[in-house]
């Protein structure tokens, strides 16, 4: 299934290239720039605006440098929103959650499917890759149904519980541990009396760091950003998460975009924080069920 | 994690365990079908159920079956002899699920085809052309996909707003930019602030957010995919004479085909379940004359806000058919032959 990865020889353009050429050149390199930059800039723009009262923004034109009042903006945010904090700690949590709670299920899956033969292990392989296709909208509105007949509406439960193993994480896990894990230390094990479960938590688990690793980053993103998901059964503003309570304020009459942007800034800076550090094994990790197949 | 059976080294070695080798991964695998069953698979079935009926979702269900889909669908009294004119697609627009229907395909096609005609040339020049920069560049690019979808939707409002946006300082300044008392870029660039927010405007904005999300993510697929093409390839054909533009076209196209396969899939079927952008900055109308509902919102305000559970079930398994539909001949069309 794997096409290999072949170190591509990689070539600049040449000095002895016609002046139209080296036009051509500069100006593709002008143009990715300046994509990057656009990319950028919305997210340059959310500091910017957190740092400035509305009169500023509102000014035309408006401001592009960082201004003195970020602590009243934050102010501003929390005066409006005193439960911002513990939104945030929410989505925290339930992310944090969902991921400890994926990585243990969906790995223990993956490891039965990597190194166990047994009677219909294809076909409920291809089913769980089959609910990928499922589109979520579909069952959207019974599923609130559900929560409310468990009595999960305003619950982080009902955002935790139904992520807790997801088809992409067993996908990803069998692939890396039927690649990476060989199978004589799991006969090994096994031949010196080592439970089933003792096998995978003991010999498996701890050499899976970096496929645990990469599965964390993606079901951290996901589900800290989950919005639809989140405005289905969260109600009341105490079971409020972070996207949540921005969407709130967003309709209030007299907010301040100042105190909208340090609300959003403080939202995305722990993906910003995680993919300063983590970006390339976020993307490698993200591409690597795509290249196959 | 509970402690499990695990038989120390004083015990017999050969005592029988709870967790036999050949029931092992059955039980291993059944978290995920437990899920499933209660979080997928039954909703899922619940959903084709309440279709057939009419239901508030805590009164009586009145079976009524395929009376929702009619009423979704909402095709009487169409002026069907002016079907080639355009008076019959004004009115079909006029009806909630087409109009719909009719902005997600429309922002999905804007948003997307912009999306992959960006990425495949950029893939191409960050693999080709930049060497130690290749991942700052494209983790730039790639950033707008990790990040919280309601934030950035914020901050674009702030930055297309009509009076104070950013955009449109920069645009009018550029449209009202006089030398030598004429207006030299007037054709292009707009002299009056334009109202993003307006009907007119709205859809190009949630396309714009959707493709600022979107094209890194493309980029990614399509870089993944060249770093599986082989050097030499490119390299005889640069020894022939070919220029980059061509290298592109008549090496590099025909080997992504797969791979662009794969990722405009993937943008169909995202596309078609469009709803964070749009339901943000129309502010969850869906903009003055829900010109930029798509059908995932519509969906949602039959079930949630006019609390007609049945209907949005129904709007649910129709939108279902049009993405199977639409995925089905995407791969009859253009899946490469193996």
């Amino acid at each position: 299934m794997t096409i290999p990865l072949t170190p591509v020889l990689q070539h600049g353009g040449r000095s002895g290239a016609g002046l139209g050429r080296h036009a051509a050149h500069i100006s593709a390199y002008a143009l990715v720039a300046i994509g990057a930059f656009v990319m950028l800039l919305p997210f340059y723009y959310m500091m910017v605006y957190a740092t400035h009262t509305n009169t500023d923004i509102l000014a035309v034109p408006p401001p592009s440098w960082f201004g003195s009042h970020l602590m009243d903006n934050i102010a501003d945010l929390l005066e409006r929103r005193p439960m911002f904090w513990h939104s945030m700690g929410l989505s925290l949590w339930i992310a944090v959650a969902v991921t400890v709670l994926n990585l243990f299920f969906s790995s223990l899956a993956g490891y039965a499917f990597a190194m166990f033969e047994f009677a219909g292990k294809e076909k409920f392989f291809g089913f769980i890759l089959a609910t990928m296709l499922l589109p979520a909208f579909v069952s959207m509105i019974p599923t609130v149904l559900l929560m409310a007949q468990l009595g999960w509406i305003n619950e982080s439960r009902a955002l935790i519980v139904p992520a807790a193993c997801s088809a992409v994480g067993v996908f990803m896990m069998r692939q890396y541990i039927g690649s990476a894990i060989p199978r004589e230390i799991i006969e090994a094990a096994r031949m010196d009396g080592c439970s089933e479960f003792g096998i995978y938590w003991r010999v498996v688990l701890p050499l899976l760091g970096p496929a645990l690793g990469t599965l964390a980053l993606v079901t951290f993103i996901g589900n800290y950003n989950n919005f639809i998901g989140a405005l289905l059964v969260m109600r009341d503003q105490d079971a409020y998460t972070l996207p949540l309570v921005l969407r709130s304020l967003q309709g209030t009459s007299g907010i301040t975009w100042g105190a909208l942007s340090v609300g959003a800034a403080i939202t995305v800076l722990p993906l910003l924080v995680l993919f300063v550090f983590y970006s390339r094994r976020l993307i490698d990790g993200l591409t690597a069920g795509a290249v196959k197949g | 994690m509970p402690a499990m059976a695990h038989p120390s080294k004083s015990e017999p070695p050969r005592r029988r365990p709870w967790l036999t080798r050949r029931w092992a991964p059955y039980v291993f695998i059944s978290p995920f079908f437990m899920l499933f069953a209660v979080f997928g698979a039954y909703p899922l079935l619940f959903s084709i159920w309440v279709s057939f009926f009419r239901w508030d979702g805590i009164g009586p269900m009145t079976f009524t079956g395929l009376g929702n889909y009619l009423w979704v669908l909402d095709l009487t009294q169409l002026p069907w002899p002016s079907f080639f004119g355009r008076e019959f697609w004004v009115e079909m627009y006029s009806r909630d699920f087409w109009r719909a229907l009719y902005n997600t395909v429309w922002i999905g096609l804007v948003a997307g085809v912009s999306q992959h005609l960006v990425a495949i040339p950029l893939a191409f020049f960050i693999h080709t052309k930049l060497k130690r920069l290749s991942h700052p560049v494209l983790a730039l690019y790639f950033l707008p996909f990790v990040t919280n979808a309601v934030a950035v939707a914020l901050v674009f409002q702030a930055l297309f707003s009509t009076q104070f946006g950013i955009v449109n300082s920069v645009l009018t300044a550029l449209g009202t930019w006089q030398v030598a008392g004429v207006a030299p870029l007037a054709w292009l660039f707009p002299q009056v602030a334009v109202n993003w927010s307006g009907p007119e405007h709205v859809p190009s904005l949630v396309a714009f957010l959707v493709w600022w999300r979107y094209v890194g993510w493309n980029t990614v697929l399509y870089l993944a995919a060249l770093q599986t093409i082989p050097a030499e390839l490119y390299e005889a054909a640069r020894v022939d004479g070919a220029s980059s533009l061509q290298r592109l076209r008549f090496i590099v196209l025909p080997l992504l085909r797969p791979m662009i396969f794969f990722a405009v899939t993937l943008t169909v079927i995202g596309s078609l379940q469009m709803f964070e952008e749009s339901y943000i900055l129309t502010r969850a109308t869906g903009g003055t004359g829900r010109v930029a509902e798509t059908s995932a919102m519509y969906m949602l305000r039959v079930g949630m806000t006019e609390g007609d559970f049945g209907a949005a079930s129904a709007v649910a398994w129709l939108l279902f058919m049009f993405i199977a539909a639409t995925t089905y001949l995407n791969n009859r069309l253009f899946k490469p032959k193996d």
